[in-house]
């Protein structure tokens, strides 16, 4: 018998309510995570992946909500609970961070102040022992003195230094599930590299399984086990990291894949995917890359259905560039 | 810090130097004080020696350096009409303006704050529209004639609230204050509504742009969902965030409220600086205006520096980058 995957997501739907009408920024999204897996959500700006990891943490504000679809963290359905329930999970066994380092933690409060108020948050504990805990957990994401620094405030900070205090409070509780919201956009890429290795560290030790939302292929590459790309709140392709990368049966992902800079295509232009993505607003009826896709057609008009193939593998696609059968 | 202190007082020091001569100069300006204290029956001589003995008939660079000087020892001159010490008689009249200010302050703040707190969480809600609404009318209706509907409804119509005057005061360090008796509770509560009203508007207008502009903010997420409550989220995270305009807009606010009260003790005959100044006006009794204006520039450049202090102890960037 398979175990319980932490995460199950299934045919969820978030719509934001707007002057021109409702928009659907995630349309029927269904993906799940397994204990200590890494699933990392690819897409470009306004694809919905963001709008999906704050689903998950039930941090949708109006005008958006959870139209329709379920949520289960370890069974239990979230979209049902009640605010006070979720708030108990969220920090607990839920985490999240977030992209920008320099905006996510408050800037009048002491570190201390924000680590100790998500310990006592969710434990019993004396203000000395949980600013004990606030200080190995410092320690434990590589801030030197961090006796110190639990009394410095956010500016005192670098962006490494602030993401891995964020990182440090996200896994105080260690969390079944972590949601990174680009943690590593912001950053320089040697910190970037740290970051990534000692969140993948940290995770592994305390059992969290991840999910990373990121618009960069490289990062999922190197991270994830399986990746699920979103286009225009619509995952298109999901499968292992392994056969999505070396066998793209989506198109966009075949374009994501080719306009990403590669050693062994050296002096020749990179490729692009014509085009822009659509406006939630003005979405083309049936498959929403078919106008910027050179394998559209008219059937293309229609929506496309879940193709599963593969060895847990599936798309959204008429004209997939690997077959059902090729792949078989 | 210490150098960012030492260069504020400087600034400090420069705009009562400004102000004093330009105070001075327009005063002298207004008209002749000896037109309006000499009795109408006195003849040329009576008149030259009012004027010999005021100070009066020397030419105005003498008169102002003599002004500067006295100043400097701190003396700005004597009232033509109580013969008295013209920082004297104002400093008499001070603590009932300073109370009612202050009064005026707790009722802007206490209500203004929770009001636009509330405003800013349910932007669309229909008592985040009326508090708005509200508000514009704070802004909107002149001060002057607010005054007179309060007194109109609560003193006139309902006669709950006596319509002037200070009421009972007992003495406090030696200075008289009415909020401890009943009495002069009701007295107060008038005037300082009246006084409040503009700046409850302004509170609530601040502290709701506040609110929406904060709760959109990573850090509020990022609070949320390390598992917060939303008193705890809204009371520490949002409210410290918002309070950083709104000490600073109150700070020079409450200058102006202890300037300008005078609109507000006229309406209500409450015996404070205001309305010293007013009577002093329209007798020319230039050494009170003087000092009246003068005291009212150090006291607006002492709230400046004030504020200034309190924001850098609120705001740990500005602390640090100052220093």
């Amino acid at each position: 018998m398979t175990s319980q995957p932490i995460l199950e997501v299934r045919d969820l739907v978030v719509e934001f309510a707007t002057r021109d009408g409702v928009l659907t920024a995630i349309n029927g999204v269904s993906f799940h995570v397994d204990r200590g897996e890494v699933l990392g959500l690819v897409g470009e700006s306004g694809s919905g992946k963001s709008v999906t990891g704050l689903a998950i943490l039930g941090l949708i504000d109006a005008p958006g909500r959870i139209a329709s679809g379920s949520i289960l963290l370890e069974g239990e359905d979230l979209t049902r609970m009640r605010e006070a329930q979720l708030r108990r999970l969220r920090g607990k066994r839920l985490a999240m961070i977030f992209q920008d380092p320099m905006t996510t933690l408050n800037p009048v409060l002491r570190v201390d102040t924000q680590m100790i108020e998500a310990i006592t948050a969710h434990e019993k504990v004396s203000h000395k022992a949980a600013r004990a805990k606030a200080r190995d957990a410092l320690a434990k994401v590589g801030i030197p003195s961090p006796d110190e620094r639990l009394a410095s405030y956010p500016h005192q900070f670098s962006g490494g230094m602030r993401q891995r205090v964020a990182i440090a409070i996200a896994l105080l509780h260690r969390p079944a599930l972590l949601v990174a919201d680009e943690p590593t956009t912001a950053l320089d890429v040697t910190i970037q590299a740290q970051i990534l290795s000692e969140v993948q560290t940290l995770a592994q030790e305390a059992g969290t399984a991840l999910v990373w939302v990121t618009h960069d292929l490289s990062v999922v590459a190197g991270l994830a086990d399986r990746v699920a790309v979103m286009y225009a709140g619509r995952i298109v392709e999901q499968g292992s990291v392994a056969d999505v990368l070396e066998n793209p049966a989506h198109p966009y992902t075949a374009g994501l894949i080719g306009s990403v800079p590669s050693r062994n295509r050296r002096g020749v232009p990179l490729s692009q995917i014509p085009g822009m993505t659509p406006s939630l607003a003005k979405l083309p009826p049936g498959c929403a890359f078919a106008p910027r896709c050179a394998r559209a057609d008219a059937g293309c008009r229609n929506d496309p259905p879940v193709v599963a193939f593969g060895t847990a593998r599936m798309h959204r696609c008429f004209h997939p560039l690997v077959t059902a059968e090729a792949a078989a | 810090m210490l150098v960012y202190i030492i260069r504020r007082l400087g600034q400090s020091a420069l705009v009562i130097a400004v102000m004093a001569t330009l105070v001075f100069v327009a005063v002298y300006a207004v008209g002749n004080p000896v037109d309006i204290l000499a009795s109408p029956q006195a003849d040329q001589q009576e008149i030259e020696a009012i004027t010999r003995r005021l100070g009066l008939d020397r030419p105005l660079y003498e008169q102002y350096g003599l002004f500067v000087w006295n100043a400097l020892h701190g003396d700005l001159g004597r009232s033509f009409v109580y013969n008295e010490p013209a920082v004297q008689l104002i400093l008499k009249r001070l603590p009932a303006t300073f109370e009612l200010a202050m009064t005026a302050l707790v009722i802007a703040v206490g209500v203004g704050i929770p009001l636009g707190l509330y405003a800013g969480l349910k932007p669309n809600s229909l008592g985040g529209h009326s508090v708005m609404a509200g508000s514009i009318l704070g802004f909107s209706l002149p001060n002057f004639w607010q005054g007179l509907m309060l007194v109109l409804l609560f003193s006139v119509v309902l006669g709950w609230l006596p319509a002037g005057g200070r009421g009972q005061t007992v003495e406090i360090l030696g200075l008289p204050v009415s909020f401890l008796t009943v009495d002069g509770l009701q007295h107060l509560l008038l005037p300082a509504l009246n006084l409040a009203l503009y700046k409850m508007a302004l509170v609530i207008r601040l502290t709701r742009a506040g609110a929406r502009e904060v709760m959109l903010q990573d850090y509020v997420r990022f609070a949320r969902a390390k598992g917060l409550s939303q008193a705890r989220v809204i009371g520490v995270h949002v409210l410290k965030n918002i309070l950083i305009p709104v000490v600073t807009v109150l700070g020079l606010e409450l200058g102006s409220m202890i300037a300008f009260a005078v609109v507000t003790e006229t309406v209500f005959a409450y015996p404070g600086m205001g309305k010293l100044l007013i009577d002093s006006i329209s007798r020319l009794d230039r050494p009170v205006i003087v000092a009246y204006l003068m005291m009212t520039v150090v006291i607006f450049v002492v709230i400046n520096l004030v504020v200034d202090l309190i924001y850098a102890a609120i705001d740990p960037r500005v602390r640090l980058s100052e220093a």
